[in-house]
């Protein structure tokens, strides 16, 4: 889906407002045609870097380089990029056939090149029917396909979204997520999606930045960033996280106190924390005459049961820890027989653990 | 306003970056709003200024050169005398009690009244606010001179209320209505009510007034309710209009002329004197600029609240 | 309890409706009244409409007034207009206080100041550089324009706070120029706020009393200055009559407007 290539470069880029630092020496390499997201929450300086790279702030150091341009300096008129907005800023007074036209009136096109994009990009985003409508006049969906379209027929280098599925409804979201990822793929643009939504990023993305307090944290794939995370802080804003510590006892074997339970991992943990995600973790009823002491087996009650239909999230507890598991409901709920209360075992694969960073 | 120069942007010649100035919309819309109002506004404010140091005398115009080549050599001919005039004399300051306290009530009873009318407007469905909003805007668009002298017709010795009350025998004689205060305030407040409810109506309609049924249905009596409430949330929307009303009134001459009488002396009157009759412009200076000053804090609250009431 | 609240709105908006309206509608019934003495009611007659338009000095008055309120309105929105952009939109104004002092306070200034502030101005000028060389329609224009510029700036900056920046962002981002930006999406977006400044302007210069008695001349006397010396010691017929129309142009235009709105809404 994305080349090896580095399609945009943001080198070292820094933003402050008055005392506050938005962006610290911020660098991210993304790929020619790669579904590219930055997550992170509220305040981490996301949407700061968004509207440097579309030119509506002026970076304090550093450089964007755009497909081998230097574009930095360039006001937003002539950077070869767009985007879409959260909200999606149509034009009130122009109904959907003119707000699409506007971008390319300012290119000086031919009248038939013109209607031809129009056209192109009306039936490309099902929009043919409501060309004569006036933005008010149709729904927040919709609203958001004109906004696209109106980026699309520019045939922009870079498009650049901002939280585009925040102001839809759950099923459209879903709808809407797998629109946009076949829309990429087809048209091949690069994408750039700004997010605090950690799903939205992890489904859509070919790779992820986090971000916090303008700090790029980590870029990976969903995968790497979802299994692999540079540090606590990204364990538990991707997805749930269950962090333990543990100390090597008098034989040089880990053992975790909290769970009461050795560890035996196929890494070294070098923090002495690692991290076990909650789908990791097999659960079942305890019977007695089990070994209390296992390797990567530990014992515990279950506080909480919420069941999701296709999974079950369980929160465990032990002397001196709590932690979850997700477990899938292979079978009918009935066999597995788990109550609140009920004493159980976890257990583990040593392959599991992450060693996790402070 | 100096943004960062960013490393490699070149640095464009001088002429070329005025003419690159000048064809920029922003600059032409910072410079002519500048240009007239400093022009036509400010400068005739400083004359104001400039007139109120100066020495009265007999002539055209009746004051002397704020600076003069005598045989003495340059002089200046300035003076705090108008000002130490101005303030000692209880005359004038009485006026501008009379002025204030007219100001203080009528902004009262308009808020009074004004307030439950922007209220149950900005909480109405958006067909009903529109017929009631053209019902309010009508008395706005008539000019306000004939308003006030409605009330002249109202009001006088043989006027209507006079008529009907002696027609229907509640009284004998006339009563003297008009020219005094009351029919100043009544005719400040008529004419200034909209001033009131329009921007206390504008500010409310921005909220969702649901709020307040959302009170009582968590208990809140109505009178809790509204101290609690409604009062602090509409703060900025009640200060606006009470500035848009109490500024003005002060120095209103037009209605008391009319409907006032000789009893009482009022600010707007008082320069008004002292410029054409008395045809001394140092005092009448003097005592615009002093009302002026007294207004500054009351202008810098509203200059203040404006933009809270646009933040919203 | 809900009950005697909705007593309480109908009978407070009933009483407050009625408030407004009562002594205008007083004049509209005498101005049909016969008799020279207004509350002597004698017969029906149109006597005094007619009279009215045959009223030299107040129908040259009248035109006097269209004349500079047109003009007045039309400057004063123009620059209003900039002072309005100006303060929601452009980040650095040279001495941005004093600029939003110049810009706003006319609007609170209580007209009496203004119009001696005018008045001395002229004086000076013409004294300075002998222009202009008598107060009249032009230094009347003058003035009207100056205090109605803070009203549409107030308008329309308060209409451009409440408009979304980021439209104009988009307009941007797709390829156009600031220029261009504010000629195809800011100013027809904020078109009704501009009309409505203008109609603003024009009401407040039409109904301006004390500032033109100040900065007018002989031969540019407006409807409030002629009506005003007509009113000041007594009653007039005229001024009634001329009351009861006014009342039914504005009624008309309102009317007009409502149902005007109305009608775009149903297209919607």
């Amino acid at each position: 889906m994305s080349s090896n290539e580095d399609f945009l470069i943001i080198d070292n880029i820094s933003k402050r407002f008055d005392d506050v630092v938005a962006l610290d020496k911020v660098s991210v390499k993304i790929k020619r045609s790669e579904l590219f997201s930055l997550l992170g929450s509220s305040g981490c300086g996301k949407s700061t870097l968004l509207r440097i790279i579309a030119g509506f702030e002026k970076p304090d150091e550093g450089r964007i380089i755009l497909d081998g341009q230097d574009i930095t300096d360039l006001p937003p008129y002539l950077r070869p990029l767009n985007i879409m907005f959260q909200n999606y800023a149509l034009f009130p007074h122009l109904n959907v056939y003119k707000n699409i036209e506007f971008g390319l009136k300012e290119e000086k096109l031919e009248k038939n090149l013109i209607e031809e994009r129009i056209n192109e990009a009306l039936t490309l985003l099902e929009l043919s029917a409501l060309q004569k409508r006036k933005i008010n006049e149709i729904s927040g969906g919709q609203q958001q396909r004109v906004a696209l379209a109106r980026c699309l027929v520019k045939k922009p280098k870079l498009l650049l979204l901002d939280e585009p599925l925040a102001a839809l409804d759950k099923k459209l979201r879903i709808q809407t997520q797998f629109e946009l990822v076949n829309l990429q793929f087809k048209l091949g643009i690069t994408f750039i999606i700004v997010t605090h939504d950690q799903e939205e990023a992890m489904s859509l993305s070919d790779r992820m930045a986090v971000m916090q307090q303008g700090n790029i944290l980590q870029i990976g794939t969903p995968v790497e960033v979802y299994e692999t995370p540079g540090n606590e802080y990204i364990a538990n804003f991707i997805g749930t996280a269950n962090i333990f510590e543990v100390n090597e006892n008098q034989d040089s074997k880990l053992y975790s106190s909290t769970l009461n339970a050795f560890i035996n991992s196929a890494k070294a943990i070098p923090t002495n924390k690692f991290l076990l995600r909650p789908e990791k973790i097999e659960i079942s009823k305890f019977k007695e005459g089990e070994e209390k002491t296992q390797i990567n087996k530990c014992i515990g009650t279950v506080k909480e049961i919420a069941y999701l239909g296709s999974y079950t999230k369980y929160l465990i507890k032990t002397d001196k820890a709590t932690f979850y598991v997700f477990q899938q409901n292979k079978f009918f709920t009935e066999n597995l027989n788990i109550k609140w209360d009920d004493k159980v075992i976890c257990s583990w694969n040593e392959n599991s653990i992450f060693p996790i960073n402070d | 306003m100096t943004k960062s120069f960013a490393p490699g942007m070149k640095i464009q010649s001088f002429p070329l970056m005025i003419s690159e100035k000048l064809k920029s919309y922003k600059f032409w819309f910072v410079f002519t709003p500048y240009f007239w109002l400093v022009l036509f506004f400010f400068i005739p404010l400083a004359l104001i200024f400039k007139i109120s140091i100066s020495i009265a005398e007999w002539g055209m115009p009746p004051y002397k050169d704020l600076f003069e080549f005598t045989e003495n050599g340059f002089q200046i001919n300035a003076t705090l005398n108008n000002y130490i005039f101005v303030f000692s004399d209880f005359y004038y300051f009485k006026s501008y009690l009379n002025s204030l306290s007219l100001a203080f009530t009528s902004t009262l009873i308009c808020l009074v009244i004004g307030f439950p009318i922007a209220f149950y407007v900005a909480k109405s469905s958006e067909r009903v606010r529109n017929i009631m909003l053209i019902f309010l805007i009508i008395p706005f668009w008539t000019s306000f001179l004939l308003r006030v002298y409605a009330w002249k017709v109202l009001l006088q010795g043989n006027g209507l209320i006079n008529s009907l009350l002696i027609k229907f025998g509640i009284i004998d004689n006339p009563l003297p209505l008009l020219h005094n205060h009351y029919a100043v305030i009544l005719g400040v407040v008529y004419t200034y009510l909209p001033f009131m409810i329009l921007p206390l109506y504008g500010y409310l309609v921005k909220f969702d007034l649901n709020l307040i049924d959302a009170a009582y249905d968590l208990g809140a009596k109505p009178i809790k309710a509204f101290f609690k409430v409604i009062l602090p949330l509409s703060l900025p929307g009640i200060v606006a209009g009470s500035m848009l009303v109490f500024i003005p009134v002060v120095g209103e001459f037009v209605i008391p002329e009319m409907l006032g009488g000789s009893d009482r002396l009022y600010f707007g009157k008082m320069i008004w004197e002292e410029f054409f009759q008395n045809r001394d412009w140092p005092i009448a200076s003097a005592l615009a600029m002093s009302g002026i000053l007294f207004l500054v804090v009351p202008i810098l609250i509203f200059q203040k609240q404006y933009e809270k009431y646009n933040l919203k | 309890m809900i009950k005697n609240l909705n007593f309480l709105k109908i009978g407070l908006l009933s009483f407050g409706f009625m408030f407004l309206y009562f002594p205008i509608f007083t004049l509209v019934f005498y101005s049909f009244n016969d008799s020279e003495r207004v509350m002597v009611w004698t017969s029906f007659s149109f006597r005094w409409y007619s009279e009215l338009f045959h009223n030299e000095q107040i129908l040259e008055a009248f035109y006097t007034s269209l004349k500079v309120a047109f003009l007045s309105a039309s400057f004063a929105t123009l620059i209003g207009v900039m002072v309005g952009y100006s303060l929601a939109r452009i980040k650095y104004i040279p001495f941005r206080i004093f600029f939003i002092f110049i810009g706003t306070s006319p609007l609170v200034m209580p007209e009496i100041i203004l119009g001696l502030s005018f008045l001395l101005f002229f004086i000076t000028t013409n004294n300075l550089i002998g222009f202009p060389s008598s107060k009249g329609f032009l230094t009347v224009l003058i003035s009207h324009i100056t205090f109605s510029i803070a009203f549409v700036g107030v308008i329309i900056q308060a209409r451009l706070s409440s408009f979304d920046k980021n439209i104009e962002e988009a307009a941007q981002d797709l390829g156009a120029m600031p220029n261009k930006v504010f000629w195809k999406i800011t100013a027809p977006v904020i078109l009704p706020s501009i009309v409505s400044g203008w109609l603003l302007s024009f009401t407040l210069s039409l109904d301006d009393l004390v500032v033109a008695s100040f900065t007018n001349g002989p031969g540019a006397n407006t409807l409030p200055i002629v009506v005003f010396s007509k009113v000041r010691l007594g009653l007039s017929p005229e001024v009634n009559a001329l009351s009861a129309i006014v009342l039914l142009v504005v009624m008309s235009a309102a009317l007009i407007f409502y149902f005007a709105n109305k009608k775009s809404n149903i297209q919607k």
